[in-house]
């Protein structure tokens, strides 16, 4: 195994963290340039929202439907669904944890379920309803679990947050905040080490009554 | 000089692991639209691998523990519906977990299955995980799941360090010089081996074949990276569980380091028919502790036609454990799987 390491040791800034601002930034240009210059006629991109028969290989334009817009963007198949949120659609507010769907940051809602984004593969993602935090409020009104998490003060650092909220919202949504102890189990796929678990579970049922 | 050059290489290896872990190697992808298409694949490709809900297959892609070619999309496959059949209750293979769970049919005829299902993993990854693919989940033993570390079921020969090393989480049944992994970490398949859950295989050539889970699973011997009968590129179609009044009045009990979204330390799914007082038949597999899910016989020849007592349920748990083989850090277990099968015995007993 040892002959893997000195090929992926000798190509950090490849990986899928950010170093910082500019490379988001530069991404985000050249994903623009390179969606232009690359971009198929519309009648093969509502092709590709269908059918999928076909094997997809390299760099290919992916078309995602988040928080009820399409969004193309041109990614390899190895690219998950949260680093094609992330990275090649800007919308941060989902969150990179551990990245092996242990922590639960990365939560969003796919066709109205919760799923871990972190290990689901983008491509596999298409032609399905995307929601992510960005997607919670209606025009300048926060989602009343969005309220609720402000009410409690549920979160200290706020990164396990955008994961606790979509995880909520499903919770609440699937009748699983009947009773505190039900919460817990039923919210228990999101780790939050600061310890903010009280809160998270007030606002989670404060919202479940109200449902 | 040249002992902490060594050593320095060893340490800068394992950061090196660290900060990579995240980065699959590049594959294509193909969604299938027939079996025949996606077996057609598997064949022509010996590294190419099924991905279904892939909660499994891509947090061992970025550990680099696999790495495949193509990945084959098998989610559009007909591989879905529960439903009654002469055979018994049939759970299409791309179920998810969560569906099955919380089915009506699955809670009412085999309630071990549903708490098997809703113990397991967080509310995310049932929503995604399909029911073949959690009965192929790897082993969650740290030594397989570092590949800085010698492993006999990543690379066969290269030792096993987990005997005498960090083994607290590990088998104490049906282990080998070889492996003392617990292969299968995952419930379902304990409580589906319990109640005598048959698969519905299909190969490349569109030939089915039905396999009880107890004979699914491979226990280590020489040969511990053979997990399973599976052949192949051979798909799991289907489970179909036969109904019994001992899967009715059924249960799973875990125990785990925390109360919840965590493997189990110990599990047993038990299932019992009783009649004024006497337990006609019974059903026991444990989990946790077996090499694969751990079907007890012993147990259960204990159990049959003995009243439905704890002295009975002691007995059957000191017998499913006899053969035990414990390790430094797991003894605990042989105590710990005794008292987790004596209390779903006695929680189904009433």
């Amino acid at each position: 195994m040892s002959e893997d390491f000195p090929t992926d040791f000798a190509a950090p800034s490849s990986g899928s963290a950010p170093q910082d601002g500019t490379r988001r930034s530069f991404m985000k240009q050249a994903g623009g340039l390179l969606g232009l210059a690359l971009a198929p006629p519309l009648l093969s991109q509502a092709e590709r929202l269908t059918a999928f028969s076909k094997t997809v290989e390299g760099v290919t334009t992916l078309q995602l439907k988040v928080n009820g817009t399409v969004r193309s963007l041109q990614a390899e198949p190895r690219v998950s669904l949260l680093d094609a949120l992330r990275e090649y659609l800007d919308l941060t507010g989902t969150k990179k944890g551990c990245d092996h769907g242990q922590c639960g940051a990365c939560t969003v809602l796919v066709d109205g379920r919760r799923i871990n984004s972190c290990l689901s593969l983008a491509v596999m993602n298409q032609g399905k309803e995307i929601t992510t935090i960005e997607g919670l409020m209606k025009g300048e009104e926060l989602h009343p679990m969005q309220e609720a998490f402000l009410k409690h003060d549920g979160f200290q650092c706020g990164y396990c947050t955008p994961g606790q909220i979509m995880s909520g919202v499903a919770c609440v949504k699937e009748g699983h905040a009947t009773t505190d102890d039900q919460c817990r189990e039923w919210m228990s796929g999101n780790l939050c080490r600061c310890g903010a678990y009280p809160n998270i579970v007030a606002a989670v049922r404060e919202v479940a009554g109200k449902a | 000089m040249r002992k902490t050059r060594r050593r320095n290489i060893k340490i800068t290896i394992s950061l090196a692991h660290y900060f990579t872990t995240d980065k699959m190697n590049n594959f294509s992808y193909t969604q299938a639209a027939t079996a025949k298409e996606a077996t057609g694949i598997r064949k022509d490709k010996a590294d190419a691998a099924y991905i279904a809900g892939g909660t499994t297959l891509l947090d061992l892609m970025k550990a680099h523990l696999e790495e495949h070619s193509q990945l084959v999309d098998i989610n559009a496959l007909p591989f879905r519906g529960i439903e009654q059949t002469k055979d018994g209750l049939r759970i299409g293979a791309m179920e998810r977990m969560s569906d099955v769970g919380e089915n009506a049919l699955v809670l009412q005829q085999y309630p071990a299955v549903s708490e098997s299902l809703l113990l397991a993993a967080s509310p995310q990854l049932r929503n995604m995980a399909s029911i073949g693919g959690n009965m192929l989940q790897r082993t969650r033993c740290g030594y397989f799941r570092d590949a800085a570390f010698p492993c006999n079921k990543r690379v066969p020969g290269s030792g096993c360090p987990a005997i005498a090393g960090d083994n607290h989480n590990l088998a104490i049944l049906g282990t080998s010089d070889a492996c003392i992994a617990t292969a299968y970490p995952g419930d379902l398949s304990v409580a589906l081996a319990a109640f005598d859950a048959v698969l519905t295989l299909e190969n490349a050539k569109g030939k089915q074949r039905r396999v009880p889970v107890t004979e699914f699973y491979l226990l280590p011997g020489k040969t511990p990276q053979k997990e399973t009968v599976l052949e192949p590129g051979e798909l799991i179609v289907a489970v179909t569980i036969p109904a019994a009044p001992h899967a009715q009045r059924s249960t799973y009990l875990k125990v785990r380091e925390r109360s919840s979204y965590a493997y189990a330390l110990a599990s047993a799914a038990v299932g019992l028919d009783v009649q004024a007082g006497t337990i006609r038949s019974a059903r026991v597999a444990l989990g946790g502790v077996g090499a694969q899910p751990w079907r007890s016989s012993e147990a259960e020849k204990v159990l049959t036609g003995a009243p439905a007592t704890e002295a009975t349920f002691r007995a059957a748990a000191a017998a499913a454990l006899r053969g035990a083989q414990p390790y430094k850090e797991n003894a605990f277990k042989v105590e710990l799987a005794q008292n987790t099968l004596v209390q779903a015995l006695l929680k189904v007993a009433g």
